[in-house]
């Protein structure tokens, strides 16, 4: 290939940017216009509002793609030159990391990483918590040394990932149409709701849905609801695939779009649900809660990386944005669509004190609660569903991961899709 | 320079034979080397192997999913002949002006300015449990209870087909129809052969080449697809499309590639033994 890459007419830019400038001050300030760094990940932060506010106020670009978490996955190992953050989820962590295509960050250089949540750090949200099965964060969260490949148990000054945001999923229920309080994840195969379930088609997180349902179901006790061995996963498909031969699912879901729809047109009274799906179908004027159940969340967390290839200039302007991401104004606007941040006291500062009321600290809302593209999402009096902060957070029963034996398991996911 | 008229009528036939060879012949053979190779979680590993080859046919998914792939294509093959043919019928024999001829014709057609992924989605609100169907059925007092079976289901996966592919068999049906001498079934009347047994003897035996085109049509669009099956039975049921389509997004490349060969084989078996029955060439 004898094409010249971007990165390297972009490294003869600056160069030439530098050399121009040469002697005199502010030469760094003068050529972080000139960077432009390449961001990918899945839809939930990718957002362009973050992009042109980066510009605002750090002043370089921020090209941002948005790709399905498979898509994410492959280009993360396969192709490190193409980006230079990577947004990706912690179970994607742990699959990329050994490919030595990011670089660990240097957590002295990060202003507010006092401040980042228990669980990205030592595990625990608060000391007393229990730490979840499945790929917490912080047993993904740090290596040994800046190209270190192997994780480490403590917090060893280089992070793999800045978390950004995360949040606890349950299942979604149409409280209209079930009549009766939902209090456990195995009302999902219950008879009662026959051809009105549903359950997404995303292997490697409807595997763990699953798990959450046989184990309240009474059927087994997972050692790791993340890692399970083959006999598991077999047991698992084989009781859910009596459960679709007998009729009880109406659907499954692969988008975000499909599960409102299914929910909204009442074909579905209760499924696996994300947060901002329920909030789309309540403002469509249907009831919908996100039901906390007994068992916990399953819970889910993304993080950004560097690319390893990062440096120079360039890592500066990522350890500009990294700080910036946590200094509040990406938080707030994250936090007003359901979404926790990873620096929750910063992020209050860009919250009226009834939105941080309503999002963390489960009040009740005293007036109308918009969503930061200004739609109303509730109204004074409404409750967030599962309370404030540390009772979802505090609750979580496993977090999304990626099993030693995935492939074993994805075969059996698309026998149970034939089945 | 003068040409020898071989190499005349070998140049112009060497665009078409290039134009093929690079975006027919090249793809199909790339698909047919990587489903040979081997994949892990994130790379594809250029290597001559079985394996892929070996956990498609050692697999009762496969055969089930096969299974279902006949299944549709054989039940969306009956109803669109069926409506395709009555249809041609109609607008070939029993409309008297070519100019209404082509006006009927063209409505045909209209459903088909629009993208096929919306008239397939359209459906779904249709069908749905308090859909435009089942609540119509109710005020009739037809059922009491929404038919659950209507949308998410076989039933309207085939649905679906038929709604997208029946034009793909009025067209050529049509076409065949319109050439056949009207002579001929005079002829027939005269002889003292009734209606049934013009269209027995006469009719059908005159339009099997446009029939045959239409099933091709069908048969391979059917075969083929995997996002009607998706969205109609609510990812409840696979045909080959979607174990091809799933891969992909597994990043399994050398397997789908292995099953995008099965199926191209099979779809290769099922026309070369459509062709037995009619030599369309000679028929054209």
């Amino acid at each position: 290939m004898t094409k010249m890459t971007r990165r390297e007419l972009l490294a003869g830019g600056t160069a030439l940017a530098a050399g121009s400038t040469l002697g005199a001050p502010m030469i760094w300030a003068q050529n972080i216009k000139d960077v432009t760094l390449r961001q990918f990940g899945t839809g939930v932060s990718n957002l362009n509002e973050v992009a042109a506010k980066v510009k605002e106020d750090l002043g370089f670009t921020l090209e941002m793609t948005a790709l399905d978490s498979d898509s994410v996955t492959q280009r993360a190992a396969t192709q490190p030159e193409s980006f230079d953050i990577a947004d990706i989820e912690y179970w994607i962590c742990k699959k990329v990391w050994p490919t030595g295509n990011l670089q660990a960050m240097d957590t002295s250089k990060i202003k507010n990483y006092d401040k980042i949540v228990g669980i990205f750090r030592s595990g625990k949200l608060t000391p007393e918590s229990e730490i979840a099965q499945g790929t917490a964060p912080h047993t993904v969260g740090f290596v040994e040394g800046q190209n270190g490949t192997e994780f480490v148990d403590n917090e060893s000054g280089w992070m793999t990932l800045i978390p950004t945001i995360y949040n606890a999923d349950t299942l979604g229920i149409r409280p209209d149409l079930i009549g009766r309080p939902i209090n456990n994840w195995s009302e999902l195969l219950n008879p009662e709701f026959k051809g009105k379930a549903s359950i997404l088609d995303i292997s490697s997180i409807g595997i763990m849905d699953m798990a959450m349902v046989v184990e309240s179901m009474g059927e087994y006790k997972y050692p790791d609801k993340g890692n399970m061995t083959k006999e598991e996963i077999d047991m698992t498909l084989g009781i859910f695939t009596e459960a679709k031969k007998n009729g009880q699912f109406r659907a499954f879901w692969k988008s975000f779009d499909e599960s409102v729809n299914l929910m909204a047109s009442g074909e579905v009274v209760i499924q696996s649900m994300w947060s901002p799906a329920i909030t789309a179908v309540k403002s469509k004027g249907i009831p919908c809660v996100y039901q906390p159940l007994e068992e916990g969340y399953r819970s889910w967390g993304g993080g950004i990386g560097m690319s390893a290839a990062l440096s120079g200039l360039e890592r500066d302007a990522a350890y500009e944005y990294i700080n910036w991401y946590l200094d509040g104004w990406v938080g707030g606007f994250l936090m007003r669509q359901g979404y926790y941040s990873a620096v929750p006291e910063t992020s209050k500062n860009y919250m009226t004190e009834d939105e941080w009321g309503f999002w963390f600290e489960g009040k009740p809302a005293q007036g109308d609660i918009t969503n930061p593209f200004g739609d109303v999402m509730e109204t004074a009096g409404a409750v967030r569903d599962g309370g404030s902060f540390y009772d979802r957070m505090g609750k979580v029963a496993c977090w999304n991961a990626v099993m030693d034996e995935n492939q074993y398991m994805v075969r059996k996911w698309n026998e149970f899709i034939a089945a | 320079m003068r040409l020898s008229p071989n190499s005349k009528s070998l140049m112009m036939v060497s665009p078409l034979v290039a134009v093929l060879f690079v975006f027919l012949v090249c793809p199909i053979a790339m698909i047919a080397i990587v489903s040979f190779w081997r994949a892990t979680e994130f790379s594809i590993i250029p290597a001559f192997v079985f394996e892929n080859y070996e956990f498609l046919f050692g697999s009762s998914v496969t055969y089930r999913v096969f299974f279902n792939t006949f299944k549709y294509a054989l039940i969306t093959w009956a109803a669109t002949l069926l409506i395709g043919f009555t249809v041609a019928y109609f607008l070939a024999f029993h409309i008297r002006t070519l100019r209404w001829q082509i006006a009927l014709f063209l409505l045909c057609t209209i459903p088909f300015w629009t993208s096929n992924i919306i008239r397939m989605i359209s459906w779904i609100p249709f069908l749905g449990r308090n859909g435009i169907a089942n609540s119509t059925l109710i005020s009739w007092g037809v059922i009491d209870e929404p038919l659950e079976w209507l949308l998410f289901s076989d039933f309207a996966v085939v649905l679906a087909f038929v709604h997208l592919y029946t034009l793909f068999m009025v067209v050529p049906i049509f076409n065949t129809m319109m050439r056949i001498d009207k002579s001929l079934i005079e002829a027939a009347r005269d002889a003292g052969a009734n209606g049934a047994q013009i269209l027995w003897n006469v009719i059908i035996p005159l339009t099997k080449p446009g029939i045959m085109i239409g099933t091709i049509f069908v048969v391979t669009l059917v075969m083929g697809d995997f996002i009607t099956v998706r969205f109609m039975s609510g990812s409840q049921s696979a045909n080959v499309g979607r174990l091809i389509s799933n891969d992909v997004a597994l990043l399994a490349y050398p397997s789908a590639s292995a099953t995008a060969v099965v199926l191209l084989c099979t779809v290769l078996i099922v026309i070369g033994i459509l062709l037995r029955f009619v030599d369309i060439r000679k028929e054209l």
